[in-house]
């Protein structure tokens, strides 16, 4: 009644859309780092938008199921194999019992998402079945995956309907250069017009420095008007802190739930699907756009997920 | 049942009415359903069916009396060396002996004005002008647990192994948060810390207790008068 973890790959961790709640005690919200992509792994896979799914990192894991079971893997394109032969992302696919789900190796983006129709087994911690790793608290044991674990399932055997039609084409493609939007503030005017200028015009480089709290970016210097200290506040999914460095860190899903460091601007929640999917070495751009906009592209992004759901069960 | 404490928004009377608070759900006092701190006073909403009126209203008398003298989870401190690597430079920025940094870090009784970053991360205030110092201009990758760091004239301590950008003083062995601990969280908002100086041997001693799970937090009373 489970899945076996032959080898972890480099980071697996079991994620849902995140644990709310609980930040007034400083803890954070964890979650899927591109939960646009966590989302139609599930949607494909016949099941509810937040079930818990594994988040895999650049290099995928090594994983046997143990009984038959219906999956999705969806976000980015790590070379995904169903005993040695290549599988199609986005699509659900039927595994069979004692079959192996391997990654060969990344062709496209950060991190791929694993769904199982009906739901992993794992308890809930504080309304959230989300690995938060540093606290060591939800997913599997608190911890990222390690070989001979054993994942149960919820329902095994459960098979969404119209399985041979459940499938999208990829969302996510590489490009030499992403843009992410993003909505100015809260504290944009701790900087000067010419920091605001560069911030918005200037090229980024993911650095190595990148993990799931969040990724430091590397290229021009933001002027700020005195420092980068503020008293610290609250810090949402996507702000992008900029310290007296003036080197800017976009804040991601186990971010920390308040900090010091003045906020230029927030990437829109729409974007988090290219944000999370960015890696070391990736190019980026910021362009600025209204809240109402940004509003307006998260709303019609919800509403492609209604639609997809409907269209796959009718 | 309402309990009163005054009829004006100020900080001494909210700061007691979060005391107040926090022992009354520390208290372990059975029938109590939920309580609702506001600006001014504190709802209990209780069940006559386990504790009558009159019987809650002594116990709660009590707890009051008891206030001034609750709740400061201290925090034993290594300062300078490895552990705090930023000391010296506080002190160079303050015009102060090293000495003198910790001799002032670690009188005053702070204020937990909230818990943020990360789990049971205090954020504390009343720390002395003196010795307040900017953050990093780029945050280090990795902060041991139990780092003591200064941020402009905030004060805390890092409860997990995190990144972050305050200048680093000392190192508590105390664990602010411990998974697998009743509770996991050990500050409160509204509770007040202090911090002791304590030489190598008392941390070790300190680390080996928590590591075996047999350190207990000695609660302090404040101090009369301290604010």
């Amino acid at each position: 009644m489970s899945i076996t973890v032959l080898h972890p790959g480099m980071l697996t961790t079991i994620q849902d859309q995140g644990r709310t709640g609980y930040q007034q005690f400083g803890v954070p919200v964890s979650g899927a780092v591109d939960p646009r992509s966590a989302a139609v792994a599930n949607i494909l896979a016949g099941n509810e938008e937040g079930e818990a799914v594994l988040e895999c990192t650049v290099m995928g894991p090594q994983l046997r199921f143990d009984q038959p079971a219906v999956i999705a893997v969806t976000g980015a394109d790590l070379g995904p194999t169903l005993d040695g032969v290549p599988m199609d992302n986005y699509r659900a696919v039927r595994v069979g019992a004692g079959q192996v789900l391997r990654f060969t190796g990344p062709k496209c983006g950060c991190r791929a998402f694993i769904a199982v129709a009906g739901g992993l087994d794992i308890p809930q911690v504080m309304g959230s079945r989300s690995t938060y790793m540093k606290a060591k608290i939800g997913g599997f044991h608190g911890r990222k995956l390690e070989k001979e674990d054993v994942l149960g399932l919820r329902a095994p055997g459960m098979e969404p309907k119209a399985l041979a039609t459940r499938s999208i084409a990829p969302e996510f493609r590489a490009r030499a250069e992403y843009t992410l939007r993003v909505v100015p503030g809260p504290q944009d005017d701790a900087f000067t017009p010419a920091g605001m200028e560069t911030f918005l015009t200037g090229v980024y480089t993911v650095t190595a420095e990148f993990d799931r709290m969040g990724c430091r970016l590397e290229g021009p210097e933001i002027a700020h008007k005195t420092s980068g200290d503020i008293i610290s506040d609250g810090i949402a999914f996507g702000a992008i802190q900029v310290p007296s460095s003036g080197q800017p860190i976009v804040m991601l899903s186990d971010r920390q739930t308040t900090g010091g460091y003045t906020k230029i601007a927030n990437v829109i929640s729409a974007d988090f699907r290219i944000l999370g999917q960015l890696k070391s070495g990736d190019k980026v751009r910021f362009e600025k756009i209204s809240l109402s906009a940004a509003q307006e592209a998260l709303l019609a992004q919800r509403a492609s997920l209604r639609l997809l759901r409907h269209v796959l069960d009718n | 049942m309402t309990v009163e404490f005054g009829n004006e928004i100020s900080v001494a009377i909210n700061s007691r009415i979060r005391a107040f608070n926090i022992a009354l759900l520390e208290s372990g006092i059975s029938g109590i359903v939920e309580t609702v701190p506001t600006y001014r006073s504190l709802m209990v909403h209780y069940d006559p069916g386990v504790i009558r009126y009159a019987a809650l209203e002594q116990k709660l008398k009590g707890l009051l009396g008891g206030l001034d003298k609750v709740r400061i989870p201290p925090s034993e401190v290594l300062y300078g060396g490895e552990e705090g690597p930023d000391l010296p430079f506080v002190a160079e920025q303050g015009g102060r002996s090293v000495d003198e940094v910790i001799a002032i870090h670690s009188a005053p009784e702070y204020l937990i004005y909230m818990l943020g970053f990360t789990p049971g991360f205090t954020y504390l205030g009343g720390m002395d002008e003196s010795i307040a110092t900017p953050r990093l201009k780029t945050p280090r990758v990795k902060i041991p647990a139990g780092s003591v760091g200064i941020a402009g004239a905030q004060t805390g301590v890092y409860p997990i192994d995190s990144p972050g950008g305050w200048q680093l003083i000392g190192r508590t062995p105390v664990r602010m948060y411990a998974p697998e601990r009743e509770k996991p969280i050990l500050p409160e908002a509204g509770q007040y810390m202090k911090f002791y100086p304590i030489d190598r041997a008392e941390y070790d001693k300190i680390a080996e207790q928590e590591a075996a799970g047999t350190y207990v937090c000695k609660r302090h009373s404040r101090e009369e008068g301290a604010e």
